[in-house]
């Protein structure tokens, strides 16, 4: 390393804090403890919405975010346009 | 009733052992009765750590299985008296945990005990759930590096989930306790900063472990760092990161920060 690299070399602490803000972000959705929740609320949600209309199981995303007070739960299905018959 | 503490951190080599010897022996100076467990069964060194690996007779497992009686397996600390120690097995696996017995030694123990802090193994497998399974308090050790950061953040996650307290719906309490943290690089903006890893992992602030040679030189003699140079910078910050477990407000110093002569004469800095 010479001395010219010494003076321009960039601090890595900002680089370290904003890698782990997107990683966390994205593993507290997918391994957190939580996970287990996230799971069985699809089943019964999923139960619950097939009971009135049609949909397809890989259209339902369920996520959770944690937040420092307060969590969101994100339930997003797709409904197909002749979907509105019952489902048997 | 006795207050249970896991010290936890999923990554290993963070100073969960150092910490718990080190809050364990300073809660017990305040007369206060209280056991570090060890649940590191095939891995134990908090026996090494508190100077106590030539007087390990029974131990956890030994308990467990009904071999030996719970008062045999304790070892009484020689330097404090209200300070005892409850090692992990050296021999057996860790599938020698069973969650019944567990949970009659930490029944027997909430009954003679103030304070039982327990010395969780690094990962998440069974010895990190189990150790954290009867707390009612967790200590996350954590060093400012992304690695052990991340860990930190996926151990808050089993806290919320696999705990008898998160089970019955209850918030299970969790305190940062960062270790190893240089003021120097961090201000240098090579380290997270305190503030940092606040904001990141979003739990409450226990304390600052300074980077300091005086945590490997307690650990070479067996003394838990809170008994060997009182007037140490580490063994100051466990001192009062103790006394706030055990309920008392104090303001969190970030331990060898330089303030300036100019900061120093007019206080904090102004920023």
């Amino acid at each position: 390393m010479n001395l010219l690299s010494l003076f321009n070399r960039k601090i890595s602490a900002p680089a370290a804090r904003e890698r782990l803000q997107i990683l966390l972000a994205h593993e507290r959705v997918h391994l957190g403890g939580q996970s287990d929740l996230v799971t069985k609320l699809r089943e019964e949600i999923l139960a619950v919405v097939a009971r009135h209309v049609n949909i397809d199981p890989e259209k339902v995303n369920v996520t959770m975010e944690r937040g420092d007070n307060v969590s969101t739960l994100e339930v997003d299905i797709e409904i197909p346009l002749d979907a509105k018959k019952k489902a048997a | 009733m006795a207050k249970v503490i896991v010290v936890t951190s999923g990554k290993g080599g963070v100073g969960k052992t150092t910490s718990t010897a080190a809050l364990g022996a300073a809660l017990a100076q305040r007369g206060e009765k209280t056991v570090v467990i060890d649940f590191d069964v095939g891995l134990r060194n908090l026996d090494l750590v508190m100077g106590a690996e030539r007087r390990v007779v029974y131990d956890l497992v030994n308990v467990i299985q009904g071999d030996a009686k719970l008062p045999q397996a304790l070892i009484r600390d020689k330097r404090v008296e209200t300070l005892f120690l409850l090692p992990a097995s050296q021999t057996r696996d860790k599938d020698a945990l069973t969650e019944e017995g567990i949970a009659t030694v930490m029944e027997t123990l909430k009954k003679h005990f103030d304070w039982i802090l327990c010395d969780s193994p690094a990962g998440i497998e069974r010895g990190a759930t189990l150790a954290m399974r009867h707390a009612d308090t967790a200590v996350i050790v954590t060093n400012p590096e992304v690695s052990s950061v991340r860990d930190s953040d996926r151990i808050i996650g089993l806290l919320d989930s696999k705990t008898l307290k998160a089970e019955n719906g209850e918030r299970m309490d969790k305190h940062l306790l960062l270790t190893r943290y240089d003021a120097t690089r961090a201000a240098r903006g090579d380290m997270l900063k305190v503030d940092d890893v606040l904001e990141i992992l979003s739990i409450p602030l226990l304390g600052i472990i300074p980077e300091s040679s005086e945590v490997l030189r307690a650990s070479n003699l067996g003394t838990p760092v809170t008994l060997a140079d009182k007037a140490s910078a580490p063994a100051i910050a466990y001192q009062q990161a103790a006394r706030r477990l055990a309920g008392e407000t104090l303001p969190v110093a970030i331990p060898g920060e330089r303030r300036s002569l100019l900061e120093k004469m007019f206080g904090r800095r102004a920023a």
